[in-house]
């Protein structure tokens, strides 16, 4: 019991934020209850999904092939890999990171995984149609246009502002993390 | 509809994955399992903060803040907005589009958009279970800033600077 309050610590405040805010306000407090409703349902729809997918890529893709596509060395390869895959993506950015995580195990590269989360939180493909129909292709295009080299630039700053020690100490943790141990 | 590709891809390979190996199968399960069932914590907390930010950022809020001759402060707040709240994309384009016609700017749409999609307040929790404290942080304050500049190529492409 205490360990399930000490996880769920967090969560517990959050609610108890809730309750206090629908004691001072009931209307925002029932607002705000029924938008967290509406995101479990979307998160119930996304996440067993995204789980699901990145325990088969666990299990059936070498570590070797990932290295090969996508880890060291694989330069120019590796960077236009990750961004098609964060592209042909669908679902929130949340749904990116624990991809990412398995990526970690699987020895890509810090900056290929950032392009990743880059590429899968602007570059979706099926969220770029949607963008052109809503607000118009010299919109989405000019966004795009920004946006790409942004994800670049942004990869590229991270690898330099964190240092390799840092870089190895997250990816140790989520090989950790993945072999069911709780951090 | 991205929805049905991400469903009928995890079929697929689920199928596959059990044609092939039932044993392998068995365990990709149950290391998606443990996985979700690690970050539940964090989940549960973004659910409830996101619930209580949009019920008090909600589009009129947001049409409030980066309506008509908002500028440069409402560009300001339309990126503010965007790194905190978290609305899915079938949603957000709609509701920009009904503020451009509500008279908001291409410049502060722009910067909205960009930093909904690139930058995760609420979604912090989960982020920094995976990528630690430092990296979550300075991803998220790049792509902020990165907006600020989608924001104004947006804005001069669209001929408002």
């Amino acid at each position: 019991m205490r360990k399930f309050i000490k996880r769920y610590r967090g969560f517990l405040i959050m609610v108890i934020l809730l309750i206090v805010v629908s004691v001072v306000n009931f209307e925002l407090g029932k607002d705000a209850f029924n938008r967290a409703v509406s995101t479990i349902k979307e998160m119930i729809l996304i996440i067993p999904p995204i789980f699901i997918l990145m325990g088969l890529l666990d299990v059936w893709v070498p570590k070797e092939t990932m290295v090969r596509f996508m880890g060291k060395g694989s330069g120019l390869k590796g960077i236009i890999l990750s961004f098609l895959l964060g592209s042909a993506a669908a679902g929130p950015l949340y749904g990116a990171f624990p991809i990412a995580s398995v990526f970690m195990k699987k020895g890509v590269t810090f900056s290929n995984i950032l392009i990743f989360l880059g590429a899968w939180s602007t570059t979706k493909i099926p969220l770029v149609l949607f963008e052109i129909e809503s607000l118009g292709l010299t919109f989405a295009l000019t966004r795009l246009a920004c946006n790409i080299p942004g994800i670049l630039f942004i990869a590229w700053i991270l690898s330099s502002l964190v240092s390799q020690k840092e870089i190895s100490d997250v990816y140790e943790q989520n090989i950790t993390m993945q072999n069911g141990k709780m951090s | 509809m991205s929805v049905i590709i991400l469903y009928a891809l995890m079929v697929g390979l689920l199928t596959l994955s059990w044609i092939k190996n039932r044993q392998k199968t068995r365990i990709a399960l149950q290391k998606a399992f443990k996985a979700l069932e690690n970050i539940l914590p964090e989940f549960l907390i973004v659910i409830v903060l996101v619930g209580l930010l949009l019920a008090l950022i909600n589009p009129q809020f947001i049409s409030s803040l980066i309506g008509q001759d908002s500028g440069m402060w409402g560009t300001f707040l339309a990126l503010l907005v965007g790194a905190i709240t978290l609305i899915p994309g079938f949603v957000a384009f709609p509701t920009a589009a009904m503020l451009l016609v509500e008279g908001a700017g291409y410049m502060q749409i722009g910067g909205f958009i960009s930093s909904l999609m690139m930058v995760g307040i609420v979604t912090f929790p989960v982020e920094k279970r995976f990528f630690g404290t430092k990296i979550s942080l300075l991803r998220n304050v790049s792509a902020f800033l990165f907006s600020i500049l989608v924001a104004i190529g947006i804005g001069f492409v669209m001929g408002e600077l």
